[in-house]
């Protein structure tokens, strides 16, 4: 059900590869609705119940950094709704690589929301599928524009990501002032993550593709969530989580890239 | 004789070879240019206007406005600068057909040859222009930094500009990469004209290059500064700070900036800047420090600020989009 990231990621960048013209991005938005072949390529037969009421997302109507899109998934189940998030995959329907990134949650982490960053080529809806605890599948979209001109979805600073590859920090947030508001924490690497879609100038040569594509966060011994990322995440990944805090000393990180660099952290647990 | 002067017949046959000689090069060269316009060659190429800040020293004020058909794209200020021997373009602009109405102007003035371009960074109201600059033995140089970032935005901006400038202002937009970099700081010479060009580290973009013209003293800044219209950060809030530090201290006695009018207040010019980055700091670290997420803090950071630049809605949720995200690492 969850489908193999890395393999449409692959399809995607090879067809990219072969077009012989610059990619128009405009010229996509004017295509067709791709979300059809898109739901089946990568739900199968699975059917996509209405996401209200389970899951909203959250994105700016007018994208303002191309290259940074800020997005929100949270659950809207009612507290005393006994099913639980188990999985969110984010689709952005006209980007080259469409699927973003697939969430999967620890069962007892109690993540609630989900805070990321996102590239976005054209004009496009975005989806976000959530599977609950029940095995089902809802989904939900909404529509951005991207930032055109001469914003581009592009790193800003082509050395800087490298020259720290893998830095990480985790920002944990105070406990919040309402009673019963969820903790939250925010996970971030350093990472150009490069679609590798670009032609280099001088040698004509595809620039090849350098992300995050396997990020874990552990508190103690028992998983928050994992990211299946690809190139669609925006530079430097940033992912702010709610989380239910379980006593452990200290949160773990661990992140891997299509080059199998791998990246670790350790921090200690901010107090109840 | 007729009083009208020799018949046909009665014309030196000379006379008439060469007639028909010319008739035929007209014809010629309509069915040349009409063949070349359905092609989608420009229209009349009217010269750019441009002003002689300095002697030898040339420079069009672009619009302070978003590149549109309109406007041909022409944006951003480009100049040129004239040797003894040569020419250097300082930016091309954005799209082609201002290039060539740049190339025009400088026709209009001189018919020495152009021996560098040199784009200052790789935004397309600063390189759109370039095609109409090869083939004539220009060297294009750059940041070392100005070949990847064309690769990595380039289709981007081909793209993004379909519709914004059209399709027949877009037909002959080529992404020209530079054959000569720059890193740190390289002269040049123009005939008796020298130029240093500098490469900064990331600042406004990750590949910022700066023109000195020593005998005029007249420094083009490119987007390292901006005046009235309200700077856009594409590389690094922190980096442009430190750079303005630096940059203060060249000894120019005019400045050129990327867009708006040249000054002659200098340092001073880079006052208004220096005091909306700091103001986009202070929000943005306040935000960050409370935890707030990005996309509230943007939508506030530096409403004070709106009043003191042009195309500030258009481009401040930009700039406070990418130093949140380069703050949060502090």
């Amino acid at each position: 059900m969850r489908t193999s990231l890395r393999m449409l990621c692959i399809v995607a960048v090879a067809a990219m590869a072969g077009a012989t013209s610059t990619a128009v991005a405009q010229d996509a938005a004017a295509a067709a609705d791709p979300w059809p072949d898109l739901a089946q390529s990568i739900f199968k037969d699975h059917a996509l119940l209405d996401g209200s009421g389970v899951i909203a997302i959250e994105m700016p109507y007018r994208a303002e950094d191309a290259a940074i899109v800020p997005l929100t998934f949270r659950s809207t189940l009612p507290a005393d709704d006994p099913r639980q998030l188990r999985a969110v995959t984010l689709v952005i329907d006209q980007n080259p690589s469409p699927v973003a990134a697939v969430f999967t949650f620890g069962p007892k982490a109690g993540v609630s929301a989900i805070s990321t960053r996102v590239r976005v080529d054209s004009y496009t809806n975005v989806h976000a599928v959530a599977e609950l605890s029940d095995g089902k599948l809802y989904m939900v979209k909404t529509f951005v524009k991207a930032a055109g001109g001469c914003s581009a979805p592009a790193a800003k600073d082509g050395g800087e990501a490298q020259a720290n590859l893998g830095e990480m920090r985790l920002r944990q947030f105070a406990p919040p002032a309402t009673a019963g508001a969820p903790r939250e924490a925010q996970l971030m690497i350093r990472h150009p993550n490069n679609s590798g879609l670009q032609m280099d100038q001088v040698s004509h040569l595809y620039v090849p593709a350098f992300y995050i594509d396997d990020l874990k966060v552990w508190q103690g011994d028992d998983l928050v969530f994992a990211m299946e990322g690809g190139i669609s995440i925006a530079e430097n990944p940033s992912i702010r989580f709610t989380y239910t805090p379980n006593g452990a000393t200290s949160f773990r990180a661990r992140a891997a890239d299509i080059d199998k660099h791998v990246f670790k952290g350790e921090w200690p647990a901010m107090g109840m | 004789m007729s009083a009208v002067g020799p018949s046909y017949s009665e014309q030196p046959r000379r006379a008439r070879c060469l007639r028909w000689t010319a008739y035929a090069i007209t014809a010629v060269v309509s069915l040349i240019a009409s063949f070349a316009q359905s092609l989608g060659a420009p229209q009349r190429v009217s010269p750019l206007a441009v002003s002689e800040v300095a002697p030898g020293v040339f420079v069009h004020i672009g619009a302070i406005a978003l590149m549109n058909r309109e406007n041909e794209g022409a944006i951003a200020n480009v100049g040129f600068v004239v040797g003894s021997n040569s020419v250097a373009v300082i930016d091309t602009g954005g799209s082609v057909q201002e290039g060539r109405e740049l190339l025009a102007a400088i026709r209009l003035r001189t018919s020495k040859p152009i021996s560098y371009v040199i784009n200052t960074h790789m935004h397309p109201d600063h390189v759109f222009g370039n095609a109409a600059f090869a083939n004539m033995g220009a060297v294009f140089i750059g940041h070392k930094n100005l070949p990847n970032s064309l690769t990595t935005h380039g289709r981007y901006y081909l793209a993004n500009f379909q519709d914004l400038l059209g399709r027949a202002l877009m037909a002959d937009v080529k992404i020209i990469a530079p054959t000569q970099t720059v890193d740190g700081s390289l002269d040049v010479d123009l005939g008796d004209r020298r130029l240093t060009l500098q490469a900064w580290p990331t600042a406004h973009s990750d590949n910022d290059l700066t023109v000195l013209d020593h005998r005029s003293g007249t420094l083009f800044a490119g987007d390292l500064l901006f005046v009235r219209h309200v700077p856009v950060i594409d590389g690094s809030l922190k980096g442009w700070l430190r750079v303005l530090d630096e940059l203060a201290r060249v000894p120019a006695q005019r400045v050129v900036p990327g867009h708006g009018p040249p000054v002659t207040q200098w340092p001073q010019s880079l006052a208004d800047e220096r005091r909306y980055f700091e103001c986009l700091a202070a929000d943005l670290r306040t935000a960050i420090r409370r935890g707030i997420q990005m996309t509230t803090a943007v939508k506030t950071a530096c409403a004070v600020e709106r009043e003191h630049w042009e195309l500030f809605d258009a481009y401040n949720g930009r700039n406070a989009t990418a130093a949140f995200a380069e703050l949060e690492w502090e």
